[in-house]
């Protein structure tokens, strides 16, 4: 559950209602503070995960505070100071984190106008600020920093002040360039693999065999003699080496991985029929939605398809990382987390500590899409460096574990029917899924949910993943709900209660697959009717801002003028995702040759109000790349036994020579609320290029991700 | 007993064992954090370095084979102060999101354009195919390159 949950659950009610995450963090202090030196440094809950959010609210501040961008200081989160705002996930940042501190900082902006005015003994609608300098009508001056006073900003914020209007001129808006990246691009070290402690020793850990695996036997004499080796740690299933020097602790890893005994269990579904083994499950079914006409329509032509994704890996760029130091009974751990609070709750139940005993700093990492190995790795820190004497302990993941043991985006199958009418309008809509939970975050459970939990000799409780609720867009039944004008729908949503894979959230979670099935069956229903897909989805779309979206990628990509080509094609897409965050269509063109190659998107986006223009074009560019990644390549590969993808050659993604042009359309709406960007174009990339490639070859791949493989095997089904 | 070795234009010596990969050498005994471990097996190109002119991989380099040899990490590309036209056309496209990847393809687009001061589009695609991105930034990546090689053209036929 992320944080919008709790604010829609009305957590804490009976206070007054403050906007964003303020309305839980609710100190001013927690937010912000002046510095006598000219700067303000701006605490936020949410963390940097590659997607240049720390940019995005210095940006905000700035604007709200009427300060240069450089007198802002990011101050990196971390427990107990920072405010609790949950997990950076669901592209909240901008609504949640965004707008509490907008509203932070312009009653900071009145408090210290307050201040000055009382200092200047003037009004205090005589005063302007000019990049923190308080100048007042007869020329008398003050600024932030002659007024710098923590106790000024140690208080509930009111929720009486309001920020600026959109349309005033601010820094928001404007294309402002990455404040981290600098130090990446020199190789200055920042990211959380580069932190190097005093005393640090360097950790590995030994990963069971299989998921099920049991560990009979470990023989850690011949490790134990390497040189540099300064202990073999042994928890139940969970074992791993610590040394002084990395290269030692790799070289003792593999020494150990010799010497051990596991006894394993065939516990993995067979993934040639995966869409079957999902449908054959325990299983908890729930109605997620539905409508019924006020007066039966007459039916006329009824069609059925089946859709299915397989599992999906994070697959960073760098395997996960973290540190960990004890002190006493006291915990430190530094990590690349999305939830340093949810982190730390379950590292006192993982290790009975109170949460006061633990303190938890964020690290940037590599880029993160979801719930992936921080959390985990973490966890495996804490453990090691009980051996470590007070030292702290680096822990680094294997590719192999990276790939194999971070959780995976649950595999899923739907099932979707529509009735037509004599006019060929849909008058019925009925989807049904089959699909783990989308999250195993930490947090949130009465057992922890790290992985290095579970292997411990007193294992905790290996709970199958849940869904967020659909009030905050929902997980495997995410984007279920059609967009479109149906008069009757039904969504069914069966939760599986096993978990032979773990499963958490990936980027969109069950939107990617429910928006490729939708979309692409929308497209089924408009070829079997002769209609243009374009037209038929305006046909059905009462929704201005969702029209308008549509209307602009089909011109950008000139979609009606397209010439078709022997072996091309071009398809379109389209979602809103949550259906209550960005507007996103896009538009594929194909090539079908030996390979299938994507050539072109187009993406038209609302996100409401834009921060960062260059922000949210980026973000939606990687998400359509990822995201044709996801469609052309990915697919989590294992034996009845083991996960088998646990190499970049066993789990391929898109390259350099394969990726298609992007090209980005964006509706601005000042006057609109923000949303994200990070995750709206996934579901409506996959859809446009699986239209596109029936559009090219006649073939509808119903099963991603659309190798040649599948469109051979779809072909000869006919 | 050391491996000496040139780093960046100094000569540095290296106390660790001579099969130790290059990476370890170059993160944990000289603290040049530039250089990415990503997978361990040349399969993700985020550990690139310049090994004399060519580009390797850092993780799958033993230090042996650096023995006395001139080592170029991204470091070695340019500083804030100094930068590598490259680095700079990476911040003025915002080539990147995590950047993760970037040290890696900063360094083979560097060995790149000392050998192809004018590639095409497609060329620098096909000498990055072996470096991995997950964010998605590959369309930026190139075209920061193909700016770099502009300004590095111009700069040459000003000189």
């Amino acid at each position: 559950m992320n944080l919008a949950y709790r604010l829609a659950a009305g957590q804490d009610s009976g206070a007054k209602r403050l906007p964003g995450s303020l309305h839980v963090n609710r100190r001013l202090s927690q937010w912000l503070r002046v510095r006598a030196d000219g700067v303000v440094e701006v605490t936020s809950g949410k963390v940097e995960i590659g997607q240049g959010i720390t940019t995005a609210l210095a940006q905000i501040a700035a604007g709200e505070l009427d300060v240069a961008l450089a007198r802002i200081r990011m101050v990196p989160a971390s427990t107990p100071r920072s405010p609790d705002e949950a997990v950076t996930s669901g592209s909240l940042s901008i609504q949640e984190s965004g707008t509490a501190l907008r509203h932070a900082c312009a009653e900071m902006r009145s408090i210290y106008l307050a201040s000055a005015a009382a200092s200047l003994g003037v009004e205090v609608d005589t005063l302007r600020i000019e990049d923190g300098e308080i100048i007042a009508a007869s020329g008398a001056r003050s600024s932030y920093w002659q007024l710098a006073d923590d106790t000024l900003l140690d208080r509930e914020a009111s929720g009486d002040v309001a920020p600026k209007a959109a349309t005033e001129p601010a820094l928001a808006g404007r294309a402002t360039p990455r404040l981290d990246l600098p130090d990446k691009i020199f190789g200055i070290p920042r990211f959380i693999q580069d932190l190097e402690l005093p005393g640090m020793l360097h950790a590995r850990v030994l990963r069971p065999a299989s998921p099920f695996a049991r560990l009979e036997k470990l023989d850690t004499s011949r490790t134990k003699q390497l040189p540099g080796v300064v202990d073999v740690v042994r928890d139940g299933n969970f074992a791993g080496v610590l040394a002084e020097r990395e290269e030692t602790a790799v070289k003792a890893l593999a020494r150990l991985a010799l010497d051990v005994q596991w006894n394993e269990t065939d516990a993995l579904p067979d993934s040639a029929t995966l869409p079957a083994w999902l449908k054959a499950q325990r299983a908890e079914t729930k109605v997620v939605d539905e409508r019924v006409a006020d007066t039966p329509a007459a039916v006329s032509r009824r069609l059925r398809a089946s859709y299915s994704r397989p599992y999906i890996a994070h697959a960073s760029l760098s395997p996960s990382c973290a540190l960990a130091q004890w002190n006493g009974n006291s915990l430190r751990v530094w990590t690349h987390s999305q939830g340093i609070y949810n982190l730390r709750t379950d590292l006192a139940l993982a290790f009975a500590l109170p949460p006061e005993h633990i303190i938890v700093e964020h690290v940037e990492g590599a880029g993160c899409y979801g719930h992936n190995g921080a959390d985990d790795v973490a966890f495996d820190a804490a453990l090691l460096a009980r051996s470590a004497n007070g030292r702290p302990v680096r822990v680094l993941w294997s590719r192999a574990d990276e790939l194999a043991w971070s959780p995976f985006g649950a595999a899923m199958a739907i099932e979707l029917e529509a009735d037509l009418d004599e006019a060929g309008s849909i008058v019925a809509w009925r989807h049904e899924l089959w699909s783990n939970g989308h999250s195993s975050r930490p947090g949130r459970a009465k057992a922890p949910a790290l992985l290095g939990a579970w292997h411990r000799e007193n294992p905790s409780e290996r709970l199958p993943a849940i869904n967020p609720p659909l009030v905050s867009g929902g997980g495997a039944d995410r984007n279920a709900v059609p967009p479109y004008d149906f008069p009757a729908r039904c969504i069914v949503n069966h939760r599986l209660l096993d978990m032979p894979l773990r499963t958490s959230a990936l980027r969109s979670l069950g939107a990617f697959a429910n928006v490729f099935a939708v979309e692409s069956f929308f497209d089924e229903l408009a070829r079997d009717g002769g209609e243009d897909p374009v037209g038929m989805r305006l046909r059905h779309l009462s929704d201005a801002r969702a029209r308008a979206v549509i209307e602009a990628v089909a011109s950008r990509a000139n979609w009606s003028g397209w010439q078709p080509q022997e072996g091309c094609g071009h398809g379109i897409g389209f979602a809103r995702y949550k259906n209550m965050g960005a507007w996103c269509a896009v538009v594929a063109e194909v090539e079908a040759g030996r390979e299938i190659r994507v050539r072109r998107l187009v993406v038209a986006v609302d996100v409401g109000r834009v921060v960062s223009p260059d922000g949210v074009a980026n973000q939606i560019e990687g998400g359509a790349v990822q995201a044709a990644s996801w469609t052309l390549k990915e697919a989590v590969r294992f034996d009845r036994r083991r996960v088998t993808s646990d190499s970049w050659e066993a789990y391929p993604i898109l390259r350099f020579s394969e990726i298609p042009s992007v090209e980005v359309v964006i509706l601005d709406r000042p006057e609109e609320p923000s949303t994200g960007a990070g995750e709206a174009a996934q579901g409506p990339v996959a859809a446009a290029i699986g239209n596109a490639v029936f559009d090219a070859l006649g073939v509808r791949v119903r099963d991603l991700p659309i190798t040649p493989e599948q469109i051979l095997a779809q072909d000869s089904k006919g | 007993m050391g491996v000496r070795l040139t780093v960046n234009g100094a000569e540095r010596e290296v106390d660790a064992a001579e099969d130790t990969p290059l990476i370890y050498a170059l993160r944990n005994s000289l603290g040049l954090k530039g250089t990415r471990f990503g997978c361990g097996a040349d399969q993700c190109g985020a550990c690139y370095v310049l090994l004399e002119d060519r580009a390797v991989a850092a993780c799958d380099t033993p230090l042996w084979a650096a023995a006395g040899k001139r080592v170029t990490t991204v470091e070695g590309l340019g500083t804030p102060e100094r930068p590598h036209p490259l680095q700079l056309a990476f911040l003025a496209e915002q080539a990147a999101q995590c950047g993760f990847c970037s040290s890696g393809i900063l360094v083979t687009s560097a060995a790149l354009l000392r050998g192809n001061p004018d590639p095409s589009d497609a060329q620098v695609r096909e000498v990055l195919d072996r470096h991995l991105c997950r964010c998605g930034t590959h369309n930026r990546i190139v075209r920061a390159v193909l700016r770099a090689a502009r300004e590095m053209r111009a700069h040459t036929e000003a000189a």
